[in-house]
């Protein structure tokens, strides 16, 4: 193994220095700030985390500190110096010298960051070969050597395969790997675990604090996951529309942060919805699922046997990782999937199969709220069109009635109708989007409005907002939600009952405050145990409970060894 | 020193070309309202250029009759007179004045292509928007019987139908527009299977919306910038069977006015060395150029790509 760089051998312990940076990006002709006179350092071997929303140019300032900058935007002010060197004064050729070699990139979605056509292994081997720092063997050995001590599954062979015959948790771990290639001085992590389960986050997260730990690397790590910073990070950052609000040690931060903006950060997690009061035993179901099964156009079941009921004004949350039918079961209720076996009831009634012999008011009872505002609202339509739709085809407004009721629901969703009402999506931001996708649904008076991941693609301080929204509704229209989602916190926060999938198969269901004390199933105890919490000691803790080989996808595994699942 | 004048020539041209266009683009960001001025001043100065032809062909067309010095079938004299101050570009076989015939060729050559290629999206579109919205059966059996048309040569086919059903202009722009709407229907549907998958088809679906509501209010807008590109791409083709058509003799017939067999009836004087027939192949060169130039500026903002 090659020593490591005898060119860094400064006396101070500064890495990066990063002073009074301003960067600017192009919009429409325009020139709009985006970080304005951000101080950063970092000493050798020290994490230091960015937190902010989006928007608040973490990743900018992440990739500025490679003297980098994406395509419309540029650094109009500041200096940069790694490692003694001013970064802003190199020629492209010497920066390309650093990069991949003495600081490297992990990005968000490794499963695009790979180029699928190559094996793992020869990407891996790439960056030492270029920048002359290890020849192929050497680089092989290595390679593998890291892939046991990041605990692949069988690491001699793991770098063989090509990018999509891993999973995605697997995959993010060979990118951190990879980024540890040419044993950087500094690593930037700009939301490596975001796109992934909370069960595979675990493994990343172990991953990457081993090494970065164990080879004394310094590192960026970029996140708006407060709890996930607070594990990996020694220091933290918290940025604001390209402004630093405050920075500190991460248990002062933690426990006594000092500005207002920080503390509403954390108080986020804390929004609790009291529990409604059960269903009477004679009630009826709004929505009542039978022994559903049913997949897609192949053999294999993607539900097998799922039953539950959703009563009236209450909340059902279906939590689940990716690929455990939770969406399925949302297509199953809307009719966009018929099942194979089963069928789904409507106050008692039982519901035609496809959406297509539903009555027009069997539809308008059933509304859905999607994961993705951007591409739920047709980009051409005006927020007017968008609501007044159901609206006038459902409940037959026209002319003043339908305006007005568009002004009020717009009202309802707390936006105001005269700035709103004629913009077009594409001018709204995402919480706005997400607003107008609720307008639309309560447009239809539903009864119950299937809510599927409405919150993970906002930020936490908007999501919580939507989701005190959506409380607010349930209690002035007496709505009924079916919520889809995948992260425990927002369960906490507005389910009366909690329904866990896995595989198809609904592995445990109940009221919430039984679902959150044990005993539980054991992988809705892995699926609680793996939520990271706002303690930086969490995850040492977790790992020394259950040890390196019983997280996320291994300890899946052995479950189904044990035929638990 | 005959390169070096027609070099010459070619770099004047080209400078004249791109500085009418700079010009054309002032004037139009001037008299435009703001937005769209916004948006035109990304215009490149080829697309401006492009532009400023299209603007000059569709004026002769419209006010063909004020701006043609004679009627468009007039004898006025003997076959073939050189070009002088009566008949700025001669005359042609049967003594008519080359120049009026040009610019009564743009209205019936342009105006038909125009007609033709609006038809042919008409059909296209909704159609392969209704296959790929309607999947399974009914887009395999359409998108099949779409490729057994295409699979004949379309310049083939449209001599065969041509040869059937007579050369009227009815059935000359029924034809092609067929013809060309197997095209657009590819088109169309494979823009269309992108959009159908996305969440607020699927919200209109749900929500219990007509089939034709679908098709015109949640898919064709999203699906307007291609479509628009190929438009342009369309109608070059399309003008350029027109005229292969009409040089065959199968097209418009004398004594409309046209510039395929313009060229055509006088490619005689070629041999002398007179480039009278050239005029109008020119005329078509000029006009597809433009119009590509224009649908390649469309095309690059559609890919949102930034230079």
């Amino acid at each position: 193994m090659p020593a490591r760089k005898s060119a860094s051998s400064s006396s101070s312990d500064l890495l990066l220095h990063m002073k009074n940076i301003h960067i600017k990006g192009k919009s429409d002709e325009k020139w709009i700030d985006i970080i304005n006179g951000v101080d950063l350092e970092l000493n050798r071997g020290e994490v230091l985390g960015l937190i902010g929303e989006s928007g608040a140019g973490k990743s900018t300032l992440g990739l500025a500190a490679m003297g980098f900058c994406r395509d419309g935007c540029k650094i109009t002010d500041g200096s940069i110096h790694f490692d003694g060197m001013d970064m802003m004064s190199l020629s492209k050729d010497e920066l390309r010298l650093l990069r991949g070699h003495r600081i490297s990139y992990v990005a968000q979605s490794a499963a695009a960051s790979f180029n699928p056509a190559h094996k793992l292994i020869d990407q891996f081997c790439e960056a030492p070969m270029i920048h002359n720092v290890m020849s192929r063997s050497q680089a092989t050995e290595y390679a593998i050597d890291l892939y046991h001590r990041i605990n692949l599954p069988d690491p001699d062979q793991f770098g063989f395969r090509y990018p999509h015959e891993v999973s995605g948790g697997q995959l993010q771990r060979a990118m951190t790997a990879m980024a540890l290639s040419c044993r950087p001085d500094l690593i930037i992590f700009d939301e490596p675990t975001t796109a992934l389960d909370v069960t595979t986050q675990i493994e990343v997260l172990a991953a990457i604090k081993d090494i970065v730990k164990e080879f004394n690397t310094a590192a960026i790590y970029i996140s708006h996951d407060l709890a996930v910073v607070a594990q990996m990070a020694d220091r933290i950052k918290v940025l604001l529309k390209g402004d630093e609000v405050e920075q500190a040690a991460t248990d002062v931060m933690l426990k006594s942060p000092s500005e207002d903006y920080t503390k509403s950060l954390w108080a986020v997690r804390e929004y609790n919805r009291k529990e409604q009061k059960k269903p009477a035993k004679t009630e009826m179901p709004i929505i009542s699922i039978k022994n559903v099964t049913a997949g897609y156009a192949s053999k294999l079941d993607v539900l097998k046997d799922v039953s539950f009921d959703i009563y009236k004004k209450r909340t059902v949350a279906v939590v689940g990782e990716s690929g455990s039918g939770k969406s399925t079961t949302a297509r199953v209720v809307t009719g966009l999937l018929q099942p194979r076996m089963g069928s789904v009831s409507f106050e008692g009634e039982t519901l035609p199969a496809g959406y297509q012999s539903r009555s027009r008011d069997q539809l308008r009872r059933i509304q859905m709220i999607y994961q993705m505002a951007d591409t739920a609202l047709n980009p051409k339509l005006r927020i007017r069109d968008l609501i007044a739709r159901p609206a006038n085809m459902y409940l037959g407004l026209n002319g003043k009635a339908l305006e007005e009721r568009v002004r009020n629901l717009l009202h309802m969703i707390e936006m105001e109708p005269d700035q709103f009402i004629d913009r077009l999506p594409s001018e709204l931001s995402g919480g706005q989007k997400q607003r107008i996708g609720i307008a639309r649904a309560i447009a239809a008076e539903p009864s119950i409005i299937i809510c599927d991941e409405v919150t993970s693609a906002l930020d936490q301080l908007v999501a919580e907002g939507i989701l005190k929204l959506l409380d607010r509704l349930q209690s002035e229209l007496d709505l009924s939600y079916m919520f889809i989602t995948h992260d425990l916190a927002t369960v906490r926060a507005i389910a009366d009952e909690v329904v866990v999938m896995k595989d198809g198969i609904v592995v445990e269901q109940g009221i919430k405050s039984k679902m959150f004390t044990p005993p539980h199933h054991p992988y809705t105890e892995l699926l609680l145990g793996s939520v990271p919490e706002m303690d930086p000691k969490w995850l040492d803790r977790l790992l020394d409970e259950r040890g390196k080989d019983n997280l996320g996808d291994a300890a899946i595994a052995k479950m189904r060894n044990q035929g638990l699942t | 020193m005959i390169y070096l004048q027609t070099l010459l020539g070619v770099l004047v041209f080209i400078g004249v070309g791109l500085s009418a266009g700079w010009v054309f683009r002032e004037m139009l960001v001037f008299i435009t309202s703001r937005n769209t001025g916004k948006f035109l001043r990304t215009a490149p100065l080829t697309a401006c250029f492009g532009m400023l032809v299209i603007a000059i062909y569709i004026i002769c067309a419209v006010f063909a009759p004020f701006i043609a010095p004679y009627g468009e079938a007039d004898i006025l004299s003997g076959g073939f007179e050189p070009w002088s101050s009566t008949y700025i570009l001669g005359t042609d076989n049967l003594g008519r004045d080359v120049f009026t015939r040009l610019i009564y060729g743009a209205r019936n050559t342009v105006g038909i292509a125009f007609l033709i290629t609006a038809l042919a999206f008409l059909f296209g579109t909704i159609l392969g928007i209704f296959a790929a919205l309607k999947g399974g059966i009914i887009d395999q059996g359409m998108s099949r019987l779409i490729d057994v048309l295409m699979a004949i040569p379309s310049l083939i086919f449209s001599l065969l139908m041509l040869t059937i059903f007579g050369t009227s202009v009815l059935s000359l722009v029924i034809i092609i527009a067929t013809i060309d709407s197997t095209r657009v229907f590819r088109i169309a549907r494979a823009v269309s299977l992108n959009i159908v998958q996305l969440d607020y088809v699927e919200a209109a679906k749900l929500r219990g919306e007509s089939t034709s509501y679908l098709i015109l209010r949640e898919i064709l807008p999203n699906a307007m910038a291609p479509l628009a590109a190929e438009f342009g791409l369309r109608f070059c083709f399309v003008f350029l069977m027109i005229s292969a058509l009409s040089f065959l003799g199968l097209g418009l017939q004398p004594p409309t006015a046209d510039w395929g067999s313009m060229v055509r009836d006088n490619a005689d004087l070629i041999s002398f060395g007179d480039i009278t027939p050239l005029i109008p192949a020119g005329a078509i060169a000029l006009l597809t150029i433009a119009v590509n130039f224009v649908v390649d500026w469309l095309l690059h903002r559609a890919s949102g790509l930034k230079d």
